[in-house]
């Protein structure tokens, strides 16, 4: 499936392995049990690693090793289940994570710019969804009135940076 | 039990009730499907016009034949074939169309 | 009140043209309607039994002159006439088409108004005392703070797909006339011993199919880490609360699951995450900018009694009777608050008509009022009335049949729209109003009652909010027929309880026969100045349940 990186199309350096498929040459992203299971031969591998997590894993369940994890998947089973939300802005801000974080799944273009506002920065999408729709889907409305992972200026800063000082 | 098919008209929300291919806003004009057989047909057939964006949601209901009369067995139809009870002067009842 | 600046009125506007396009593509047929669902939901459209419903937000229950005059003309132009106030401070009109709701849409965001989440898995419309700014003993107008959870809570990108809808209100003073306990968060505005104002936060609260009173999970949060606050709650209910199952997935569920002590825990251990991050620390700036538009108006010195007020009453037993039935104590003297019932005897409870939208905005310029407050029993409010305008408002009132002298009373009744309208009803509701009002017409019956909240809800949803009346009736289908449980002993103020299901339900034509025996009963074994809610307590179900089930 197409991947949007960083606001546009890129081919895609990961495999998604399934349990008991072996492991591609190059770049593999797997579910948390496998991880779990064969932690430390995949941690030894010289290739870029990422793992899938289900909207019932928090990303807490990784433990130091995130920061190991170049990428991570967050799953949308179901386009109502919004956990990945927050684990995306665990991610974030209570680990600290830098690497791909990257949205999978049954999800709506109209969730496309929370999903930026929390974290997420890549975006498994269906086959004809161009980079017009992508950028329209972020750009449709101007300003945010909270806080998030994205460290976004919020209309509330905006409107402080906007009154005149005290003594001006 | 005899049923009828019924949906909302997705522009406008009517109420509208199948006839052979149609959606019409009576229920006194609807399809009768006194077999089940029909019935689910009709009800694969409305898929069609989901597809096309004509309604939303089509179901089947039961009704009865009540002294030539065809009335829906739930409370439910008989109002959404009408209007509110408690506003005569809203939805089909006011507008006369044959419920 | 509040009013937009720059930047929510690009917002609104915004959102406007997103919904618009969202609308498009379900006509294209690039949404399939499981799809355009969640979305319209998101802006307040529901599918229901006859047509659409467009539930618009009235925050806090507040509306200017303005506003009414505009909703009037939406109802005109794009619906029947009329619209509907909810127990939630909302307005529902129930037949616009859905090819003209971003139009609808685009003239309400011209007036500062919107239907931004108030529907949906996501942080709904934020209700507060409808005596705000008002009442004698406020700490402080519970709006400041429900005006700033609004913004916080708009298009939040964590918290719209939530488990499940999510309720909040705000109270700023010890009466609860915003239903706290029943909330999936409650605010109520408080005073340390040091005399600072803080908040206490409640969570849990809820009534639909399993009713529950909120439990205390913050005791004194400060104002500048209330929002911090907040967000915990938010984030510990959207990471653990359940998914599988619709009927079990508020925060009501999770807090009983979990036990209080244990998610104070959860939600103290995300708050001190979040402070630490400093980035939800309110800004005073921000405080105080939204707190201006919330000062009182400039109240004018006025002896508390009122010479013409008293001249007049005494002379018209009418205003005589609604001034003591529908008029409430204000903290400026020669003021009152004044209850404008929307339960006329036999009416449907909470509808109001363009006439009467149009003859209130009127009625509001001319003698200077720049507010009219929604209560979420479904009545209106004009919180700052000189007492000396009060005999020419009821005479405008009155003609424009809004002068019901109810409030409080036991035919001013809560009723959701039921069968009639909604498509999850298994009853109707208003019919059963309409039919106990008239049965207890006589104002002096209804004044010997007293205070009597009936709730009725026509299915387990509760929207009525059957669970808090002193008299409850929830609607129910017992193959194919209506029937009524009745309820009683609920209370959704500062005493807050769950009422409890007397017997056996009743046919749709012995429900008012069984409400009358239970208040004939009340009024048989009554200690003196004791309310129906204080008796059921003292005597319990069984004297009730014997009356009521001997003529059954």
């Amino acid at each position: 499936m197409p991947l949007i990186k960083n606001g546009a199309f890129v081919e895609d350096p990961y495999a998604i392995v399934t349990d008991d498929a072996p492991m591609p040459a190059n770049g593999a992203i797997v579910s948390l049990a496998r991880f779990r299971r064969d932690r430390e031969s995949l941690l030894a591998r010289n290739t870029p690693l990422g793992v899938k997590l289900a909207s019932s894993e928090p990303p807490d369940a990784l433990g130091e090793d995130v920061q190991r994890l170049s990428v991570v998947a967050l799953e949308f089973p179901k386009f109502r289940d919004g956990r990945g939300f927050s684990w995306a802005r665990m991610l974030r801000t209570r680990l600290g994570y830098e690497g791909e974080i990257r949205a999978v799944g049954d999800y709506l273009y109209d969730q496309i710019a929370f999903m930026h506002r929390v974290g997420i920065d890549a975006f498994q999408v269906r086959e004809n969804f161009t980079l017009a729709e992508f950028r329209r889907a972020l750009d449709e409305i101007t300003d945010v009135y909270q806080a998030s992972a994205d460290g976004r200026k919020t209309i509330w800063q905006l409107r402080a940076q906007a009154l005149p000082k005290p003594g001006a | 039990m005899a049923q009828m098919l019924t949906a909302n008209r997705l522009r406008d929300g009517a109420v509208v009730y199948w006839r052979a291919g149609a959606w019409l806003t009576g229920l006194a004009d609807a399809e009768l499907l006194p077999e089940p057989a029909g019935a689910d047909a009709a009800l694969a057939a409305a898929d069609e016009s989901v597809r096309d964006r004509v309604v939303v949601n089509p179901y089947l209901f039961d009704v009865r034949e009540d002294a030539g009369t065809v009335r829906p067995v739930k409370e439910r139809e008989v109002i959404r074939a009408a209007g509110p009870t408690v506003r005569l002067d809203l939805g089909k009842q006011a507008n006369h169309v044959q419920v | 009140m509040y009013r937009y600046d720059e930047f929510d009125a690009r917002f609104v506007a915004e959102r406007v043209e997103q919904f618009r396009y969202q609308v498009e593509r379900r006509l294209s047929g690039e949404l399939t309607e499981d799809e355009f669902k969640p979305l319209r939901l998101m802006n307040g459209l529901y599918l229901q039994l006859h047509a659409y419903m467009l539930r618009i937000a009235v925050p806090y229950g507040t509306l200017s002159a303005r506003q009414l005059r505009t909703l009037a003309h939406i109802a005109r132009r794009y619906d029947k006439g009329y619209g509907h106030f909810t127990t939630r401070q909302n307005i529902q009109f129930n037949w616009p088409k859905l090819v003209d709701v971003p139009d609808i849409l685009a003239e309400l965001a011209t007036v500062e108004m919107h239907a931004l989440q108030t529907s949906g898995n996501c942080i709904r419309n934020v209700t507060a005392d409808h005596f705000a700014g008002a009442a004698e003993d406020e700490i402080e107008d519970p709006r400041i703070i429900a005006e700033i959870v609004r913004q916080w809570s708009t298009l939040h990108p964590e918290f719209s797909y939530l488990p499940r809808k999510f309720k909040i209100a705000v109270s700023g003073t010890e009466a609860d006339r915003a239903a706290l306990r029943f909330h999936d968060v409650a605010i109520q505005i408080v005073r340390n011993g040091d005399g600072e104002v803080g908040y206490r936060v409640y969570a849990g609260g809820g009534m639909g199919r399993t009713p529950y009173i909120s439990h205390v999970v913050g005791d004194f949060v400060a104002r500048s880490d209330i929002l911090a606050f907040l967000e915990a709650v938010m984030r510990v209910y959207n990471q653990s609360g359940r998914r599988d199952n619709i009927y079990k997935a508020r925060i009501k569920i999770l807090v009983s699951a979990l036990g209080p002590e244990e998610m104070r825990r959860q939600v103290a251990h995300e708050f001190d995450e979040i402070r630490s991050t400093g980035t939800l620390q309110l800004p005073q700036e921000e405080i105080d900018r939204i707190a201006a538009y919330f000062e009182p108006p400039d109240f004018e010195q006025q002896y508390d009694v009122c010479d013409i007020f008293e001249t007049a009453r005494a002379d018209d037993p009418e205003l005589r009777a609604w001034s003591e039935i529908n008029l409430a104590r204000h903290r400026a003297s020669g003021y009152a608050i004044a209850t404008i019932s929307l339960k006329p005897i036999g009416g449907v409870p909470g509808d109001c008509s363009h006439e009467q939208l149009d003859g209130l905005a009127a009625l509001m310029d001319d003698f200077q009022l720049a507010e009219i407050r929604v209560s979420h029993e479904q009545n209106l409010v004009l919180p700052h009335v000189r007492k000396r305008d009060l005999p020419a408002i009821f005479t405008r009132l009155r003609a424009l049949g809004l002068a019901t002298p109810n409030a409080g009373l036991i035919t001013d009744i809560i009723a959701c729209p039921g069968l009639d309208y909604c498509d999850l009803a298994n009853a109707r509701a208003i019919p059963i109003a309409q039919r106990i009002s008239e049965r207890f017409a006589t104002i002096a019956r209804q004044r010997d009652i007293g205070e009597l909240k009936i709730k009725i809800s026509g299915c387990i949803n509760a929207c009525g909010h059957h669970h808090a009346g002193h008299i409850g009736i929830l609607g129910v289908d017992k193959k194919g027929v209506e029937y009524y449980q009745l309820i009683l002993g609920g209370s959704g103020a500062e005493d807050a309880s769950i009422g409890e299901i007397l017997g056996p339900a009743f046919g749709e034509h012995e429900i008012v026969d069984a409400v009358e025996g239970v208040v004939e009963l009340y009024l048989e074994r009554r200690q003196p100045g004791e309310r129906f809610l204080d008796a059921y307590r003292r005597l319990g179900p069984e004297p009730f349940k014997e009356r009521v089930y001997a003529a059954h």
